[in-house]
């Protein structure tokens, strides 16, 4: 056994530390990149590529304001404008806003609960691959003039094979079927990552509030995903091969989309919000200098946020004519979702009160996300009445209340998160002079741009209107919101200036310039391949700010092999080891493999027999065993 | 009532061509019964919106003192539950409010109201058939609704095509045609005016254009208009209009659209026997002018994109004869 090399009292420091880069570090170049494993490395290409399609969401709306500005406007026409809007909320929801909270998770969690890497790296970077091919077919056939333009809900008929001919639907559904392969697959990787790779002392009861946020947030996904699979997968079939799910003159039911849909899509909202009240417990902790208060309180609205949003789906539907005593039921389950968020919100402000609040950006985001979230939230208790909702469903009084949600309740602490860590991201600071700009003028902008669409919707406008008649009293309203938008988006280039900017600059950052006090900081900005020189271990709730030195550590992992501990899921006692996989192009080859079957299936239902063989082989060279074996059982 | 919406600064003086399309309005029973709940609701919500900020100023500017952290986290735990309790009862309210309104529709609201209409949704307009049970008289229009005020209406909803949504926020509610299933809306309009309604379901590249005009009138006005609604249509007056009426019942018009009193009865397009009495043709995409006629029949493409009427191709002189013609069908 002596000829094993692990960490210890005869290996650390430098040698320890050259020795594990060897192991971890990936090949240099091009097939370096193209073959990582790295959750760190993947996390930032996610994080990349989630933040453009924000970018190319934001240009959309932009158009959509440019043509809103004036009534009547000839700007540009029915049929790019319908492309135009389905296409900004499909990549908002679908390649933004879901893709944005795993893809930080994928860099921030393996890092908060003290490991190496995420669980299933090789499905990582798939999974990474998958989401790219999906949101590169979606934008190739909107610049094609093929985009999707029946509205990211898709609601059949509509988007049948009778009233939406061609293959723009196709596109769309397809699309989907991308993003829950590759969503399923990333929440798959953090609900494993989260039960069995915690640092040894950090029980369920110790876990971060970032770490439970996400923990909620991947089984939601598990549990809700399926649904919308389910419902592309039908309205692909019936679009391509004949069958007839949704079709009411066949003996379909137009309805069933809309239940399966909301099932997965009311979910959703709280699959991108819920990480984001993670950001902003630890941005809260972090600069208020406390933990947040009534740790119990929160972890169990995060729960019920969890549970309740599987039951108010309906809320989306209350104009359809079902029965009224169920409307009743998804009323008061829809209100009920208000008590979570009133915990929390009440916790983060006792924080506030007593802590000792450091204004930095981050915290800024954080008082923003406080000021409009609310706003959105009580929007939402209106629109969950039936009688308040039967008036303001699909008006702009709704666009009011879900962007202030979203953009409030997600977009804020995502910004927030962003600044905060960014120097572990990167090895460098946001400069906090061009953050606070960023900020007021995204914050100013977005009350100018959203605020007065609640009053457009009371006089009546309602949405995914491509124009609308000069006087019905709504040009001033909508001439603000234009200029608002403008305004946001001036924001959002200091935003992304600050991020050049700073790229630009050596790197210098601390391990933990904030002061915070979860496991991430406890490494260098940017950590090293492998995370910990050794493994860390958590004392407490806030491991760094219980140790008054040095920070506890566990030896004894092999240096020479990718080795892990693996840790009970309760307790996080030292359980067993594990060998974390090495770089691999099969990932890739693998996702290149399924891309071709999903878009040749698109044109032929061949392709999913013929698309299958390179698919097989893929997996197969992926999951082909080592040789030889490991020397050494894996079980301690 | 309204009072409390124009208290908030919510209504605008709206004038113009259309009728309002606000919310504020107020002109049904439902649009009362919005109208009371969000009042209702502003003010609950209000009050938690000031509750929050007023908590979140307070803990960005007081400090508290060093040696009283025990006692703040203990006044902090008794202002959980307080808050926690708040919360419950307000919702419960606002839920309690929320189905007392609903009930009080309903119960406001018979059963079975003696004036029918028949609104079947089509990709972009709203064909509109109004039947007398007693006579069983029928009598068909398009994207216009008149209503005698103070008398309920049950509305059945269809859809030929896709889902639209019947909304016309004055009178409030709002309901789903839905292909494949019949829907109910029984209406209760309170106040007389002119309104306006619009598709309010995403229903393709016009849905933009879908909108229907409501007149609500004193019953004495209501009993011409439909007696005026149920005679055959005036016959052409001068040889301009006899020459368009020749070519509407000899050429592709007369197999989509009817004219009651003539051999034109297709049920493809909408109604046009009194068409010209309308406020607005396409489904409220232009005022109902001489101009906006021409530009309709001579390319209806171009007027509005994607809808189904298809471009005939008529000379300047069948032009002409076929607005006079439509021009007489008051």
């Amino acid at each position: 056994m002596s000829e094993i090399a692990r960490d210890g009292e005869t290996l650390k420091g430098a040698e320890l530390e050259e020795r594990l880069a060897r192991t971890w570090s990936r090949a240099p170049g091009l097939w370096g990149w193209i073959t990582t494993v790295d959750h760190k490395e993947i996390g930032r290409r996610y994080i990349w590529t989630a933040m453009t399609f924000m970018v190319l969401g934001g240009i959309l709306a932009a158009v959509m304001r440019a043509q809103l500005a004036r009534p009547e406007s000839g700007l540009i026409s029915a049929d790019r404008y319908n492309q135009i809007f389905t296409m900004h909320g499909t990549t908002m929801m679908f390649l933004f806003a879901v893709p944005v909270m795993e893809a930080i998770a994928i860099y921030i969690i393996p890092l908060m609960v003290g490991t190496r890497n995420i669980a299933f790296p090789r499905l990582n970077a798939f999974s990474y691959w998958t989401y790219l091919f999906g949101a590169l077919l979606l934008w190739v056939g909107f610049i094609l003039n093929i985009g999707p333009d029946a509205g990211w809900f898709m609601y059949t008929p509509l988007s049948g094979p009778q009233f939406s001919p061609g293959k723009r639907t196709d596109i769309w559904a397809q699309m989907i079927t991308f993003t829950e392969v590759a969503g399923i697959a990333v929440a798959v990787e953090l609900t494993a990552t989260i039960l069995k790779f915690r640092a040894p002392g950090m029980s369920l009861g110790k876990m971060p509030l970032f770490v439970w946020a996400i923990l909620i947030t991947s089984i939601m996904i598990i549990l809700s995903l399926p649904s919308v699979a389910l419902a592309s997968a039908m309205l692909l079939s019936d679009r391509l091969i004949g069958t007839q799910f949704f079709n009411a003159f066949e003996h379909g039911d137009a309805l069933l989309w809309q239940h399966l849909f909301w099932f997965f899509a009311h979910p959703e909202v709280y699959i991108i919000f819920l990480p984001a009240t993670g950001f902003v417990s630890q941005i809260v902790e972090t600069f208020t200098g406390r933990r947040v208060f009534a740790y119990p309180a929160m972890v169990l609205a995060l729960v019920a946020t969890g549970f309740l949003s599987f039951g108010v789906w309906v809320h989306h539907m209350f104009a359809t004519g079902l029965p009224r005593l169920g409307y009743d039921f998804y009323t008061a389950s829809s209100m009920a979702v208000a008590i979570p968020a009133a915990i929390q919100i009440f916790c983060w402000i006792a924080t506030i009160w007593l802590g000792r609040p450091r204004f930095t950006v981050p915290f800024l985001y954080v008082i923003a996300f406080i000021v409009t979230f609310v706003i959105g939230g009580l929007s939402g208790v209106m629109v969950a009445s039936v009688p308040m909702d039967l008036e303001l469903h699909d008006t702009y009084f709704v666009v009011a209340h879900f962007h202030y949600v979203l953009i409030g309740g997600a977009v804020f602490p995502l910004l927030g998160a962003i600044t905060y860590w960014f120097p572990k991201f990167s090895g460098r600071m946001l400069s906090e002079g061009l953050g606070k700009a960023a900020f007021w003028l995204v914050v100013v902008g977005f009350n100018v741009t959203f605020f007065p669409m609640h009053l457009t919707g009371m006089l009546g406008m309602p949405r995914r209107v491509y124009t609308y008649p000069a006087d019905m009293g709504w040009n001033g309203l909508n001439l603000l919101s234009s200029l608002g938008a403008v305004v946001i988006w001036l924001g959002g280039l200091i935003f992304i200036a600050n991020v050049f900017l700073a790229l630009r600059r050596p790197r210098g950052a601390a391990a933990n310039p904030w002061g915070g006090s979860s496991l991430e900081w406890a490494t260098d900005s940017p950590p090293p391949p492998y995370n910990f020189a050794h493994q860390p271990i958590a004392t407490g709730h806030t491991p760094l700010w219980d140790v008054t030195d040095v920070l506890p550590v566990m030896t004894g992992l092999r240096v020479d092999d990718r080795e892990q501990l693996i840790t009970t899921a309760i307790e996080a006692v030292p359980d067993i080891r594990y060998p974390s996989p090495e770089p691999t192009p099969w990932p890739l080859l693998s996702a290149i493999a399924l891309a071709a079957l999903f878009i040749g299936s698109i044109f032929t239902p061949w392709a999913v027999v013929i698309g299958a063989v390179p698919l097989a082989v893929g997996f197969i060279a992926w999951f082909w065993p080592k040789s030889p074996p490991s020397k050494e059982p894996v079980i301690e | 009532m309204t009072r409390g919406l124009r208290g908030l600064g919510l209504t605008f003086a709206l004038a113009g061509c259309h009728g309002t399309q606000s919310m504020t309005e107020g002109a049904g029973l439902q649009g009362v019964q919005f109208s009371n709940l969000f009042t209702l609701f502003s003010a609950v919500t209000g009050f938690f919106y000031l509750l929050v900020i007023v908590g979140l100023i307070g803990g960005l500017i007081l400090r508290p003192r060093e040696d009283r952290t025990a006692e703040g986290e203990k006044a902090a735990g008794v202002g959980f539950m307080t808050w926690l309790g708040g919360v419950l009862l307000g919702l419960t309210a606002l839920t309690v409010a929320s189905y007392v309104a609903d009930r009080n529709v309903a119960a406001a609201t018979p059963a079975h109201p003696t004036l029918e209409v028949q609104v079947t949704g089509n990709q972009w307009w709203w064909d509109v058939t109004y039947r007398n049970a007693d006579t069983g008289q029928e009598l068909r229009t398009a994207n216009e609704l008149h209503l005698p005020v103070g008398v309920p209406v049950r509305l059945t909803l269809k859809s030929n095509d896709v889902i639209h949504s019947f909304w016309v926020p004055a009178l409030g509610g709002k309901q789903d045609l839905i292909p494949g299933r019949t829907n109910m809306l029984t209406l209760l309009p309170t106040q007389t005016g002119i309104y306006r309604g619009q598709c309010a379901e995403f229903c393709g590249a016009q849905h933009a254009h879908m909108a229907i005009d409501v007149t609500i009138e004193p019953r004495d006005a209501f009993r011409r208009w439909w007696a005026a609604g149920l005679a055959p249509a005036v016959p052409p007056a001068n040889p301009l209009a006899k020459a368009g009426y020749q070519f509407v019942m000899t050429r592709q018009c007369a197999s989509c659209h009817t004219i009651s009193g003539t051999p034109a009865s297709g049920r493809v397009g909408p109604d046009l026997t009194h068409l010209a009495s309308r406020r607005s043709i396409g489904a409220g995409t232009f005022p109902m002018t001489r101009g906006h006629l021409f530009a309709w029949v001579a390319d209806p493409q171009g007027a509005k994109r994607g809808n189904q009427m298809p471009y005939v191709g008529l000379d300047a002189d069948q032009l002409r004869a076929v607005v006079a013609y439509l021009e007489g069908l008051k």
